[in-house]
């Protein structure tokens, strides 16, 4: 008889406390972030992998220098110098072993031509550990860079309209 | 004569698609709503919303091994899951799933067979599901699937009991066991449609149907003869390709078979204004489906024994008395 009227009072009392509970949770957003589609923004200073910068007119900025595998303490950084044809000092081989990196940022900071950087690319996967070694042309970033697609759009009306000059 | 058959098994085929595509979707749904009463996603990658998600699982399972392990009973191994098959999809033959019309000049019962002993073999065809469960377990020839076939016979055995009595109220109250009559006295004209449902007469009848379905079913929070968490999966455990998917059909065939039930005896079946009355069926049903779901996303498993003190020394008086009261109740007026 207890059993009954315990049984009961839980059915009309308890049982449906859950059920809100559970049913809250069905209306509000998951917080689940699907990753591979949406990702997740990065802190401003994240150090993920690295990238070469270039100067405006397109010339690479690094002058193999050295500095930079002298502070890597993991020495993951290997290059290699030559010579442009107007007899300035550039990379030829710079490769970063990105298995031996440990993402300290310290060549960013040893860099006097402010070079290199840490982006905020932190997915790196291959199928072969030589395809960790990444090389210069892989790092350094794209010439005309991402531009703005407004930008980009009155410089076409302003080429059809016959005015060449620059923006 | 030979229209009359030709009628009869184009029904059968569209009410068996239908049913099997009902367990498919229900499968999804289960995924997506639970995930989301868990705060995740569920199913996101097969299709938009992962509505393709059935359809890879199904051709996932039909290409499987079919293992069988050395010391399982060989026939029985074989039988077993077409036992409890059969008997799941067999509920269907005698529910109403819409008004009847006409088409092409001949009128159409929404029904397979209109019984006039309808709910009678409803109850009869789902104890008989339990057959294969058991077989199950026992031809399996491994402790956890002995173990749940075991739980499986106790327990429906227990609670087909009140399952049974749950709905003798409506009988009496009905006074018909034709599932078709059910529906038709369950309608009115007047827009509260809902007005003459026989939930409002038979609330704790309602109730106790609602908890029997689920032990019947083998549900959370009633799912002792699968309980993952200590049986592996209870009395399927050796079961795969194919013959696993055909327990796992007919579980949720139960389920929905037990919805309709529920959806014809106590929510009016297939009555409803303004949509086409298929589509009222289908959306009782699921709304039904909706429940068992949120049930298993909130309460967690009960012991064994809890079980079966809760089945016999609560559910059976409690019932008992639901029907004293309705027969009392039947007399006096």
């Amino acid at each position: 008889m207890r059993d009954v009227i315990r049984a009961v009072g839980n059915v009309f009392l308890k049982l449906p406390v859950g059920l809100a509970t559970t049913l809250k949770y069905f209306f509000k957003k998951p917080i689940t972030l699907d990753y591979p589609k949406k990702k997740k923004p990065m802190a401003p200073r994240y150090r993920g992998r690295h990238f070469l910068e270039r100067y405006d007119d397109g010339s690479e900025r690094c002058v193999c220098c050295g500095l930079c595998a002298a502070a890597c303490p993991a020495d993951a950084i290997y290059m290699e110098p030559e010579e442009t044809d107007k007899g300035e000092r550039k990379a030829k081989i710079y490769e970063i072993n990105l298995l031996r990196c440990i993402y300290c940022g310290f060549c960013e900071e040893a860099c006097p031509e402010e070079a290199i950087f840490l982006g905020q690319d932190y997915e790196f996967s291959a199928g072969d550990r030589n395809d960790f070694l990444w090389s210069k042309e892989q790092m350094l970033v794209k010439h005309p860079r991402k531009e703005n697609p407004l930008k980009k759009m009155y410089r076409k009306v302003r080429k059809v309209y016959g005015v060449t000059d620059k923006i | 004569m030979l229209e009359i058959i030709l009628i009869s098994s184009i029904k059968v085929v569209v009410v068996v698609v239908a049913v099997l595509t009902g367990c498919a979707y229900s499968t999804w749904l289960e995924r997506k709503v639970l995930g989301h009463l868990q705060h995740r996603m569920g199913p996101t990658y097969a299709g938009p919303f992962g509505l393709l998600q059935p359809i890879a699982d199904g051709l996932k399972l039909i290409f499987k091994e079919d293992l069988v392990p050395n010391n399982v009973e060989k026939v029985t191994f074989a039988i077993a899951p077409l036992i409890s098959f059969v008997p799941s999809l067999l509920t269907f033959a005698v529910i109403p799933f819409g008004m009847d019309t006409e088409l092409f000049g001949h009128q159409i019962k929404m029904v397979i067979s209109d019984l006039n002993i309808g709910i009678l073999f409803v109850f009869a065809v789902t104890s008989l599901g339990t057959y294969g469960i058991v077989l199950a377990g026992w031809s399996s020839g491994s402790k956890y699937s002995l173990l749940g076939g075991l739980r499986a016979s106790a327990q429906m055995i227990s609670y087909e009991v009140s399952y049974g009595l749950s709905i003798i109220g409506v009988i009496l109250i009905a006074n018909t066991l034709s599932m078709r009559e059910l529906v038709e006295m369950q309608g009115t004209d007047s827009i509260w449609f809902f007005k003459d449902w026989f939930v409002w007469k038979q609330p704790f009848g309602f109730l106790l149907y609602l908890t029997c379905a689920v032990a019947e079913t083998n549900r959370a929070p009633f799912d002792l003869p699968e309980a993952d968490s200590e049986l592996v999966a209870g009395y399927h455990t050796e079961y795969s390709s194919m013959r696993f998917s055909m327990f796992f059909i007919s579980e949720y065939a139960n389920m929905l078979a037990v919805s309709a039930v529920g959806a014809t005896l106590f929510f009016g079946g297939w009555q409803g204004p303004w949509l086409p009355s298929i589509l009222w069926f289908v959306l009782k049903v699921f709304l039904f489906m909706f429940f068992y779901i949120w049930l298993r996303a909130t309460f967690p498993r009960l012991r064994y024994d809890q079980l079966m003190s809760f089945g016999w020394k609560v559910l059976f008086p409690l019932a008992l008395l639901n029907t004293l009261v309705t027969a009392g109740f039947m007399m006096w007026n």
